[in-house]
């Protein structure tokens, strides 16, 4: 008990201060572009917070991270790398425009949204159960069967939207022909988020955590992840779980998909790429919790905090702050199983 | 070239795999390295040719000391190894495998390379052909292709690792052929082996190692049951099993054939009846394991039929054999058996295979307690299994088995286990017996074998006798492990 605690607290700390030498990383590249890195500092803070609606526009980004994140939890949870999760993405936001433009002006606004919900968030979990299957009866690495399934995925939303679902007349690749403000999600007056996107995400992440921490599926989704053939042996049914793991994650990305088409203050229509990176983003983050859905929450809001206060930053400053956090926790990470190999027992 | 090695350590954690070995191996002669599985000779020669630095020791060649950090330091000072499996790749050309690891000069001359791969496969009568793919060819051409790339690359020792495991017997004759021209041109020539048969064959010096010691040298000829002994040691067979009166048959296997990618076992019959252990003999990777796994239902036979207590189950899922009471328990305890990661408890709760959708970790927690406290486990039910023993481990593993159970099936059950928790596996499994459960287990430990089964089966190179384990000696037994009475 008392070696898991100690384990725990040095494994945090540790995590923590792969965390600050990212910061000071990012600080020496500010300093070596010529900006201080208190103001920049204070510059991403006040671009993310400094007013209602920089806040709202932080929330409405990290809704669909916390999404694709959730399902990320349990995919990364049986050790599948589900890099498809764009794909994913994409596929619930065809399946909902799809139902959206098969629904809208036949039924009340209401049960349109409620079905396409249902339509992206089937959509993306076929999407997923696809790269499952591939990589359990055909054998393609999931790394390798999402990506070309992303591939996939961006080339269809490209043909709807220059050809069939084309706006009448000019056809182009900025969208399809945006949908009404009936079908958008309910927004707060002067406060542009809804606040169904970000409960959904929460709703998501916290059904998860449940998941994982108290039901058999999770215990059995961790055992497949920490060895495939271990559990396999203690009767572990590995193909089903397995299955079902992709099966949700393309489920929450499909709502991702959901939430970007018919959010408060998206688009609302689809486009092409309109994933958007949410997803890889949802794979950093992820990575980056070492798959505890407790850390998903802040580690999320972070990220979307950034990218929302380098908006009025050099944008490509935060894509740098980024990745050099992701790269300084892999690298403590990655010292800690060098270095400190879990303690055997005598 | 002389190699001389001066008191050679090696530990793997508590494992002292070398425990201060000296060895002399003249040029112009084919050393024979013996002993049986986990004596440390591979160990040995993978400090010796820079796979593995030694914990402390001195290597010296020619006379002169030397460091020999990595397998390109070990070529560089003329020392090459052959592995047991080929570390080649396969899907380039035979002449790219021969010129891989060549530290020339950037651009490769590809013709001069191509005249010495024929050269070399000339004057040792190999056969390869330098532009066909590594895939197509059989283990023995991969091991000459790898002798001939040692040679090119200037190797003037060679160490050979169990060569003879997967080839044919023309290969075989072909590779001794080969090794005698050599040492006859002067090299040096290690040949690691635990197969008295082809030791007595081909080598003069020969160094026994047990237990990561040097138990004896001896220059052949020499008689098989002094090689033995020196081998397995002194421990004389006692049979203290109490034979347990056995009852229906439980495990009915009808000329089964099993096989992987190097080995097959063909046409083998055999009862198992309630209650009876059959212990399997024979040196790692003779066929054991692939018995075990057809009878687990994780290898689908080739041909034959497995039938459990007269069901037959051949060639049904995994899922089939459980519910049928069979369990499995494989050798690598951690990774294999038991899950890195996860605790105790957390174990209790996958193996129970329960249908409800939340667990009841309370009664996780419980059960796993329980089961503590009956196999006398020592660690707690939120203890993570890799923070456990390797005894506690096995015990825990015990744990993890349904109560009832028609057909065991172990792998090594007490490897590298002190004496206590041996003798409580064992008292665990002997309780099992007399409930009726047949056990079948795999060893390296002949005492364990002849002490704990009724029959043994000894495997060699996918051949298969049975012995009386009542009726049999140490000696006798570890012969037909060697080979002798197989041809």
């Amino acid at each position: 008990m008392e070696a898991t605690r100690r384990r725990a607290i040095r494994d945090g700390l540790l995590q923590s201060a792969g965390i600050l030498v990212a910061l000071a990383l990012s600080a020496v590249v500010l300093l070596g572009m010529g900006v201080s890195p208190w103001e920049a500092a204070a510059r991403l803070v006040g671009g993310a917070f400094s007013s209602p609606g920089d806040i709202a526009s932080v929330l409405r980004t990290w809704a669909p991270v916390l999404l694709c994140s959730a399902g990320l939890l349990l995919t990364f949870s049986a050790g599948m790398w589900n890099i498809g999760i764009e794909g994913q993405v994409v596929m619930g936001a065809v399946c909902t425009t799809g139902a959206l433009r098969l629904l809208q002006g036949v039924l009340p606004p209401w049960a349109a949204l409620l079905l396409s919900a249902l339509a992206g968030l089937v959509g993306g979990a076929l999407w997923g159960a696809l790269a499952g299957a591939l990589r359990l009866y055909g054998n393609v690495n999931e790394i390798f069967g999402g990506l070309g399934l992303n591939f996939i995925a961006n080339g269809l939303t490209v043909y709807l939207v220059l050809g069939p679902w084309g706006r009448p007349g000019s056809a182009s690749t900025s969208g399809t022909e945006p949908f009404p403000r009936a079908l958008w999600l309910p927004a707060f007056p002067g406060f542009d988020v809804s606040p169904y996107e970000v409960a959904l995400g929460l709703l998501a992440i916290a059904a998860v955590a449940i998941v994982l921490r108290g039901t058999y599926f999770g215990l059995r989704l961790k055992a497949i992840g920490q060895s495939l053939r271990a559990a396999f042996l203690l009767g572990v049914p590995t193909a089903s779980h397995l299955m079902a793991a992709f099966f949700f994650c393309g489920a929450c990305g499909g709502l991702a998909g959901w939430v970007l088409v018919v959010g408060a203050s998206t688009r609302h229509q689809l486009y092409p790429l309109i994933s958007g990176g949410y997803g890889f983003l949802g794979v950093l983050v992820v990575m980056l919790a070492n798959r505890r859905a407790g850390w998903v929450l802040p580690i999320s809001f972070f990220f979307a905090a950034i990218a929302m206060g380098s908006v009025g930053l050099d944008s490509s400053l935060a894509g740098v702050i980024q990745g050099l956090l992701v790269l300084g926790v892999l690298f403590s990470q990655g010292l800690q199983r060098r270095y400190l190999p879990r303690e055997e027992g005598s | 070239m002389r190699v001389e090695l001066r008191d050679i350590h090696k530990h793997f954690g508590p494992v002292k795999a070398n425990d201060g070995i000296s060895l002399r191996v003249e040029p112009g002669t084919i050393h024979a390295l013996l002993g049986e599985n986990g004596a440390g000779k591979s160990t040995l020669m993978k400090v010796l040719s820079g796979y593995l630095q030694p914990d402390r020791g001195t290597i010296l060649l020619d006379g002169k000391p030397v460091a020999i950090r990595s397998p390109a330091e070990g070529i560089a000072h003329g020392v090459g190894m052959l592995h047991q499996d080929p570390l080649d790749f396969p899907a380039l050309s035979v002449l790219d495998n021969f010129v891989l690891g060549s530290p020339g000069p950037l651009f490769l001359d590809r013709r001069r390379a191509r005249r010495e791969l024929e050269r070399l496969c000339a004057a040792l009568d190999f056969r390869l052909e330098p532009e066909a793919p590594v895939s197509s060819l059989s283990i023995g051409e991969r091991q000459q292709l790898e002798i001939v790339r040692l040679l090119w690359l200037g190797a003037q020792v060679l160490i050979l690792d169990e060569p003879t495991t997967a080839i044919s017997a023309q290969q075989k004759a072909k590779l001794f052929a080969a090794l005698r021209a050599l040492a006859g041109q002067g090299k040096t020539i290690v040949f690691v082996s635990h197969k008295l048969q082809e030791v007595e064959e081909l080598c003069g010096p020969v160094t026994v190692l047990a237990r990561g010691r040097v138990a004896g040298e001896v220059e052949m000829p020499c008689s098989p049951e002094r090689l033995v002994r020196l081998m397995f040691g002194q421990a004389i067979a006692t049979g203290k099993r109490a034979p347990v009166p056995p009852g229906e048959p439980v495990l009915e296997l009808e000329r089964l054939t099993v096989s992987d990618w190097r080995l097959e076992v063909r046409d083998l019959s055999l009862t198992v009846r309630a209650g009876e252990v059959i212990g399997l003999a024979g040196l790692e990777g003779s066929g054991q394991r692939l018995l075990l796994q057809a009878c687990a239902g994780l290898l689908r036979p080739t041909s034959g039929r497995v039938r459990l207590a007269g069901r037959d189950l051949t060639g049904r899922p995994y899922r089939h054999f459980l519910e049928a009471g069979v369990a499995y328990m494989p050798g690598g305890r951690l990774g294999e058996g038991l899950i890195p990661g996860l605790t105790i408890a957390e174990h209790v709760a996958l193996s129970e295979r329960s249908r409800s959708f939340l667990v009841d970790w309370r009664a996780a927690a419980r059960s796993a307690a329980e089961r503590i406290r009956h196999y006398q486990i020592r660690g707690e039910p939120a203890t993570p299994v890799e923070a456990l023993s390797g005894g506690n481990q096995q015990r825990t593993l015990l744990g993890l088995l349904p109560p009832s159970l028609r057909l065991l099936l172990l792998e090594h059950p007490t490897r590298g286990l002190d004496l206590e928790s041996t003798e409580a596996i064992w008292s665990l499994l002997d309780e099992r017996t007399r409930r009726g459960t047949a056990i079948l287990f795999a060893s390296a430990d002949l005492d364990e074998l002849l002490d704990r089964s009724d029959r043994i089966l000894v495997f060699f190179g996918g051949r298969v006798v049975e012995m009386d384990a009542r009726t049999t000696t140490v000696e006798q037994l570890g012969e037909r492990i060697g080979g002798r009475g197989f041809d």
